[in-house]
């Protein structure tokens, strides 16, 4: 899939929460594979929203969304969950991490609930490919450790590992960095880059933080692509 | 990891209020089965006391007091049957043996009943079960006593063991000082009542109130020397039980002892007279079952509540699911199995403390109420309990669920 040269197509894509107010068009927005892509507004700009549409969490009343070469406008809401799982990696804000498993657990999670992760991790098991991840991120004293013990930089390495694992297609990572200060940020975006690499993933980072632009292929001002209805 | 894994991981990282919940559910169920258990363990308790008697017979009178004193040695026999009346019966051509019993005495709360050798012959509880002698031999010499397994335990009686009787049941100021018994022998465990008494025999009954008049004791005490056997007449027992030689015949003899003429009798069979017992019993049963049941929907309650609360803390986790590709219906699943769980190990943990209470309070309940309590299996009532506490766990589980839910929904991936 990531053979498609479009990682993300949108097109005259019109949504609302409630299906007769459209609260956001998006006329056309691609970002090709294998790319990093800078999406960069204010808060407000549409960005949850732009963010739901691709990941198939909301759907579109009108247009089309074609991620990673699969429709997901034609799919059901559990095909699109799925696909979801199995394709695309996601990175918060912060608590990114479920509170009651361990780093291990954590990492591991989309390798158990998706075979397609399973059957694309380096390692020649799961538990390898955990280790191999964690210990790439400087977090492998922490493996067996609960996640709220770890400081808020630590957890977002964590969310990176799992991310990456199983090397997904896309990685979508939504304001990762506004929990961190300025020193860690760097050190995370390098991080971020070099495992996206590793595993080929397109990346569609999405920030309001204009500092960070200079390590991308594309800068797109969400402005650029949606705009609030009429 | 599956659902169920991360619902248990879940559960497990709220230790305290699963904990709690667990516990309070557990309590609840621990009430519901145990009033059942007992119920039931008193019921086969009450049954297996006595097997193979067809009739219970003793003076005109209620027939579960009857029963009750005659078997369980609970209250006492307002009149005697005359030994004539007994020997008329024993001898009847449909009667296959009699057990008699005389009582009224006492020593040191348990009491004192005198039999005969069919007594130890023929008794049977628990089906075909018969008496045992742990030690020494039955009661044959007037002075002979056979203890009850349960009596020779408290007191640290053993064999050759010199023992005063009382006269009457309660700590009587009236003590047979002048004719002291000697233990000849110590019945094996039953399990019933029957290890609660000490056994001797008619005639040494008939040696305690030798001399005595109207009820009261000779002036000057008769020396135990000056009593021999060919001046104890038998007068009086208090009951008799009996076994008929064909089940067809006890009905006829029951009819027969009921209109006898010379001696106005009542005769019961055991198994009916308990029914009667049980009949009174469930309206107490009923009562205990539906406070318990209130308990439970508390303690369901308290689960709910629990579950409820934690959602706003969970809406971040539960986003976190949905990026990974839980679809909603598996957001659904684990929400019900946590609840399931809860109710499951809630259920398991009540029942376990159940049998372990019975365990624990059968031997002091036998001893202090001289109730026998078996211990019983599960029943089919009980797993209909258990069955609904888990069904009504998982189904409370929607409400959350539900909820949960819809917080997916409308939050999208931007929970928190």
């Amino acid at each position: 899939m990531t053979s498609t040269p479009e990682a993300i197509h949108l097109r005259n894509v019109v949504f609302g929460y409630n299906p007769r107010v459209p609260i956001l068009c998006v006329d056309d927005f691609v970002v090709p594979s294998g790319k990093r892509i800078f999406l960069y507004g204010p808060s407000g700009s549409g960005k949850t929203t732009l963010l739901g549409l691709i990941t198939g969490i909301l759907e579109p009343q009108r247009g089309s969304c074609a991620v990673l070469g699969v429709e997901m406008t034609t799919l059901s809401a559990s095909v699109r969950d799925r696909h979801r799982g199995a394709e695309m990696g996601y990175i918060f804000q912060s608590f990114n991490l479920i509170p009651y498993l361990t780093v291990r657990q954590n990492v591991a999670l989309p390798c158990h609930v998706h075979k397609r992760r399973r059957k694309h991790i380096v390692a020649p098991t799961v538990d390898e490919e955990v280790e191999r991840l964690v210990r790439r991120l400087g977090l492998e004293t922490h493996l067996d450790h609960g996640v709220k013990q770890l400081s808020t930089g630590q957890q977002q390495r964590v969310a990176i590992a799992r991310a990456v694992i199983g090397r997904p297609s896309l990685v979508i990572a939504d304001e990762p960095t506004s929990a961190l200060d300025t020193d860690r940020r760097h050190a995370f975006m390098e991080l971020l880059f070099e495992v996206c690499d590793e595993a080929g993933a397109t990346l569609v980072f999405v920030s309001h933080d204009r500092s960070l632009m200079e390590h991308f292929d594309e800068q797109v001002a969400l402005s650029d692509v949606t705009r609030v209805c009429a | 990891m599956t659902t169920l894994q991360l619902a248990w991981q879940s559960l497990r990282s709220r230790k305290f209020t699963s904990g709690l919940t667990i516990f309070s559910i557990g309590l609840s169920v621990m009430l519901l089965v145990g009033v059942d258990r007992i119920r039931q363990g008193a019921q086969v308790g009450f049954e297996g006391t006595l097997s193979q008697t067809d009739l219970v017979v003793g003076a005109r009178g209620g027939s579960l007091p009857l029963l009750l004193y005659a078997v369980f040695h609970i209250g006492t026999a307002n009149n005697e049957i005359s030994w004539d009346t007994y020997q008329h019966f024993a001898h009847h051509p449909a009667v296959l043996w009699t057990i008699p019993l005389a009582m009224g005495d006492s020593h040191r709360g348990f009491r004192v009943v005198a039999t005969d050798d069919n007594f130890y012959q023929h008794y049977r509880y628990r089906g075909d079960h018969s008496l045992q002698m742990a030690q020494g031999s039955r009661a044959e010499g007037i002075f002979d006593a056979v203890l009850g397994s349960a009596v020779a335990s408290q007191l640290h009686y053993h064999l050759g063991q010199k023992i005063v009787l009382s006269h009457g049941l309660e700590a009587s100021f009236i003590r047979h000082t002048a004719d002291p018994y000697t233990v000849v022998g110590i019945l094996a465990r039953t399990a019933t009542p029957v290890d609660r008494a000490i056994y001797i025999t008619l005639r040494g009954d008939e040696a305690m109130h030798y001399g005595w008049q109207n009820g009261a004791p000779p002036l000057q005490p008769v020396p135990e020397s000056q009593i021999s056997p060919a001046d104890l007449q038998i007068k009086t027992i208090s009951a008799f039980l009996l076994r008929t030689r064909s089940r067809i015949g006890t009905l006829f003899l029951q009819r027969e002892i009921n209109t006898y003429k010379p001696e106005p009798l009542t005769a019961i069979i055991p198994a009916f007279t308990l029914e009667d017992l049980w009949k009174v019993l469930s309206a107490a049963d009923v009562a205990l079952s539906l406070v318990s049941g209130a308990v439970l929907v508390v303690g369901l309650l308290v689960m709910l509540t629990a579950l409820y609360t934690s959602l706003n803390e969970r809406r971040r986790e539960i986003a976190v699911l949905r990026t990974i590709g839980l679809n909603a219906r598996q957001i659904f699943t684990l929400f019900i199995l946590e609840s399931a769980l809860i109710s499951a190990v809630g259920a398991a943990f009540g029942l376990a403390a159940a049998y372990f209470v019975l365990l624990v309070a059968r031997i002091p309940v036998e001893n202090n109420y001289g109730i026998p309590l078996a211990m019983v299996g599960l029943s089919a009532r009980t797993a209909v309990y258990l069955g609904c506490v888990v069904a009504a766990g998982a189904l409370l589980g929607f409400i959350p669920a539900m909820r949960a839910y819809r917080n997916a929904l409308v939050d999208g991936l931007n929970a928190g």
